[in-house]
């Protein structure tokens, strides 16, 4: 086997050594009953020319990632990324490096994960941001249990309106917390219902998605005033961060965490991950936050350096009583994000923003002169709710058969939107692409 | 000793990316507007991030500097214990890197992503194979949510049963992760110190469990390199009180082949495919932290989960039992693509790489031993555990010698881990080090020893040669400057 350097020769040498007569001997610790009596029941090893015709055929088999137009967003979506982005992001320098516990050897890694900290900062238009998180909705879950940690309050405030998935993930953290999870609707708008967010007082932590699962803005400003009167705080979620390029960031609207998925920003769907937990917040809650941070020092000469800091937040220190069990986090994707967001510049993402945008309004405007209406009135980024006329699963098929990929039917997270499809359009996205769907609805 | 692997070469000084570039650059091409301007409502629009503007070479070469000042698995040896620094495939780069895969978006129709689909459900049925267990999660995604969902498992079990357990026993030689994630389900963690002989004694387990204690994690092989020979008396315990044994799975790198963990009483268990089954390590994931469990846990791992479906596969959620969703979507699709390359590279050679990396790390104490002190002299798994205590005389720290390591192109071992042993160097060569490396690596430490004792000095202001010199971590943990 090509990764394995040993010769018979090695063996007998190095077996000679430690004084063992056989490989078998360091196992003699383990009891004969923990012993597996036969090999394993494993497909003969391939060499390296089958495996790429194995690969090929069961890659060739998602048909659904290379043969249809796709409308397809909730949560992860499809734009152009540079060729710069894999190539530098796959120096093996960098992709074959372990965590950066030995700064002096990492400074590659850790200067340029403090630079995805500042730019995600700056993005999101907060004081800080940690290394990375798992996905956005594990980065949700951990600001609602940092804000339980912080408010010492025991609700959470959680909008229907934050992407279905991400609400069971939240769930499934806070679950053995006991705490209380109070669910706002959502309003005709399509925004959530911050009456009940302010009538129901004293939460922890509202968790807020903007732009929300239905594509359209929250009023930040609004729920981050209810919830500093009562004490507690806003974080906002987002699934597209390209949004920011456009409309305000969830820092400037007062939101004390913001917190998502960076999958946008240069990372492949791969079927749902790896992406990146984006999460940020502001700098008086640095030592409650969860997830490792990359600091700037001087080494013994005074030149400028960059180390992990703050560890003792962390569990190999503080063990039980670290602020999160997080450790390998999705830092080769930070990486990613990073080369993007410098690949694309302040400017770059200015208009990659507006094009996104511009795009999806053509798209609405289009499907609603074919006879689909707009069930939601609030300014949306990227996707937006369709209603038709009909079943929206038939209609979902229909085009399917036509090669499209119109979009996800909303009735399985959504019964009273059981007519309506959600739709993504990107810069991917061309006018003849968008004017197709268009025809074949009208058809 | 043959030449030194550590040498000088050009490295460039490189300013943080914002002190480069000007506006009006552009490093990404656009695609062109062919559609007309919409209307936006003024009131939610930003004035944009400040982030600053660079064209493509500038990015590029940014970027190809930084990676310079950095060390990986394929410029040297990293023995970083408890990480399994093993070789990193290309090919398996190639495979997660197909449109197929990588394009496929995750709410996809089942029907049109089937290789996806049979990829995972193939996938968790070679691990159950590997480690013995009966059923699988590909969900987490990395060892510690892994941990987290064999906790919730635990915590969704007992309250299935109305018996509410409020403790966990986690013994010393625990990894740090194991605490946090009993801690983030509500246990309270029972510390259970190991015996003289670096492993768990039954007789300790005996007396700390009790009804009300949900069970324990065990890390097997532990972190101090050894097989825990009990395993199957202490899950005995464990099983008379009606607890759950869970086994952190993230060394099994020493077992593949060998040992049945579901015969040795486990009935939860974490694997790292990001160490264990090659997966880069991308300077801290990301990775994926399957989870295994016995038959009469699977209703209760997380959803969806792959069943199959006529002739293929789907993802289903019909599952009422279920701790629900740990990640937004299936998991790191993209590490997992990478695992089930090396798996299927490799076949029964599994069995051989837990074999030569037992051999290597007792090869490597072996070699070491007189050079550093070795607190448990037995033969070891996966990896060994030494200190500084022979150097100590001299002034000299487990730190010093990380550092000085560098400056003759090693990357150090794990240092002050794990807690048990004071001052630790934990090492684990893994099995794709030959024997010719293992031999360098063990003539850079004795030159080390040796300057130790002959010129201290050289180690306290280690390293020399890398692009920075010792860094002021107090300093930055201090008056913590995290954004620039
Ligand atoms: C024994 C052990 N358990 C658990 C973990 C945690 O795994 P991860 O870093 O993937 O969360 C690690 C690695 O750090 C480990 O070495």
């Amino acid at each position: 086997m090509r990764y394995l350097p040993h010769t018979d020769d090695d063996i007998s040498t190095m077996l000679r050594v430690t004084g063992a007569d056989s490989i078998n001997d360091f196992f003699a610790v383990v009891p004969e009953e923990l012993r597996r009596p036969s090999g394993m029941a494993l497909p003969d090893a391939l060499t390296e020319w089958e495996l790429n015709d194995l690969m090929a055929a069961l890659s060739n088999a998602d048909t659904g990632a290379t043969d249809f137009l796709s409308f397809v967003g909730a949560g992860s979506y499809d734009h152009h990324i540079p060729e710069t982005v894999p190539f530098l992001a796959g120096r093996s320098e960098f992709a074959t490096s372990y965590t950066p516990y030995q700064p002096e050897l990492s400074q590659g890694t850790l200067q340029a994960m403090y630079e995805y900290q500042t730019l995600l900062a700056r993005l999101t238009g907060m004081e800080i941001a940690n290394a990375s998180m798992y996905d956005g909705a594990s980065a949700l879950a951990e600001a609602i249990l940092m804000a339980l940690r912080i408010t010492k309050k025991n609700t959470v405030a959680l909008s229907t309106a934050v992407h279905p998935f991400y609400r069971q993930v939240v769930r499934t953290y806070v679950e053995p917390t006991g705490c209380s999870v109070l669910e706002l609707p959502v309003l005709e708008s399509g925004r959530t219902d911050l009456l009940t967010l302010a009538s129901s007082a004293d939460s922890a932590v509202a968790a807020l998605q903007s732009p929300n699962f239905f594509g359209c803005m929250e009023d930040l400003p609004t729920a981050a005033r209810i919830m500093h009167d009562q004490g507690g705080l806003l974080a906002a979620s987002f699934t597209e961060p390209v949004a920011f390029g456009l409309y305000r960031p969830p820092g400037d609207d007062g939101a004390d965490v913001a917190c998502g998925e960076g999958q946008s920003l240069g990372i492949p769907r791969s079927f749902g991950g790896p992406g990146v937990g984006i999460f940020c917040t502001r700098s008086r809650y640095v030592r409650s936050m969860p997830g490792r941070l990359v600091g700037k020092t001087r080494d013994q000469s005074g030149k400028r350096g960059f180390v992990l800091t703050l560890a003792t937040r962390e569990q190999h220190i503080r063990r039980e009583r670290a602020t999160s069990n997080i450790c390998t986090n999705s830092s080769l994707c930070a990486l990613s994000s990073a080369v993007y967001l410098a690949s694309l510049g302040g400017s770059g993402l200015r208009r990659l923003a507006r094009l996104n945008y511009d795009k999806t309004e053509y798209l609405k405007r289009n499907l609603s002169e074919a006879g689909w209406t707009m069930p939601f009135t609030s300014p949306t980024f990227n996707e937006f709710v369709a209603r038709i006329p009909g079943d929206a699963e038939e209609a979902h098929r229909g085009l399917r058969e036509k090669g499209i990929l119109a979009g996800v039917p909303l009735g399985r997270w959504y019964p009273d939107l059981r007519d309506c499809l959600l739709l993504c359009v990107t810069e991917t996205a061309t006018r003849e692409d968008m004017d197709r769907l268009v025809s074949e609805v009208r058809s | 000793m043959s030449e030194r692997v550590g040498t000088q070469g050009l490295l460039f000084n490189e300013p943080l990316l914002w002190e480069r570039g000007s506006r009006g650059r552009s490093g990404m091409s656009l695609p062109r507007a062919d559609v007309e301007p919409a209307p936006v409502d003024e009131d939610l629009v930003g004035n944009g991030p400040d982030i600053p503007d660079l064209s493509e070479p500038e990015v590029v070469r940014h970027y190809t500097r930084l990676s310079q000042w950095n060390f990986g698995i394929d410029s040297n040896m990293y023995p970083l214990g408890s990480c399994t620094m093993k070789y990193n495939p290309k090919t398996n780069e190639k495979q997660a890197a197909r449109p197929g895969f990588a394009g496929a978006h995750p709410l996809l129709p089942s029907e049109l992503s089937q290789g996806a689909l049979q990829l995972m459900a193939e996938l968790e049925q070679y691990l159950a194979e590997i480690t013995g267990l009966d059923a699988a999660t590909l969900q987490p995604a990395a060892g510690a949510q892994g941990e987290l969902t064999g906790m919730l498992i635990m915590h969704a079990w007992f309250k299935h049963h109305d018996d509410r357990r409020s403790k966990i026993i986690v013994p010393d030689t625990a990894h740090g992760t194991n605490p946090a994630s009993a801690a983030l389900c509500g246990y309270r963690a029972v510390p259970a110190a190991s015996g003289p002989d670096g492993i768990l004694e039954t007789a300790v387990i005996d007396r700390l469990m009790d009804d009300e204690t949900a069970g324990i994690m065990i890390t097997n092989p532990n972190t101090l390199g050894f097989f825990e020979e009990n395993i199957k008396a202490i899950a005995q315990i464990v099983h008379r009180h009606d607890g759950l044994v869970y086994c952190d799975g993230a060394n099994m790198n020493a077992l593949m082949g060998i040992v049945d963990l579901a015969a040795a009483g486990v009935d939860i268990l974490h694997l790292n495919l990001h160490k264990t089954f090659s997966t880069p390590h991308g300077g801290g994931g990301p990775g994926s932290g399957p989870v295994l469990v016995r038959k009469k846990l699977e209703p209760f791992l997380p959803v969806p989960r792959v069943v199959p479906d006529g002739k293929g596969w789907r993802l289903s959620d019909d599952f009422p039992l279920s701790i629900g969703k740990i990640h937004a979507f299936q998991g790191n699709f993209g590490v997992m693509v990478k695992a089930y390359s090396y798996i299927r590279s490799m076949g029964a050679d599994l069995k051989r790489a837990s074999q030569l990396a037992v051999l290597n790390a007792n090869y490597l104490k072996e070699r070491l031993k007189g050079v550093l002190h070795l607190p448990y002299d037995r033969p070891c798994m996966h990896e060994c555990v030494f200190t500084d205590a022979l150097q100590q005389p001299y002034g000299i720290t487990t730190l010093d010698m990380a550092k000085r390591l560098m400056d003759y192109g090693f990357h150090p071992p794990t240092v002050y881990f794990p807690l048990v042993v004071k001052d630790a160097l934990m090492m684990e060569p893994t099995e794709t080090e030959s024997r010719d490396d293992i031999d360098r690596f063990v003539e850079a430490l004795e030159a080390v020893a040796k300057e130790a004792v002959e010129s201290p000095e050289l180690l306290r202001e280690a390293p020399h040669v890398c692009k920075t010199e010792r860094l002021d971590e107090t300093e930055a943990a201090r008056n913590p400057r995290l954004t620039g």
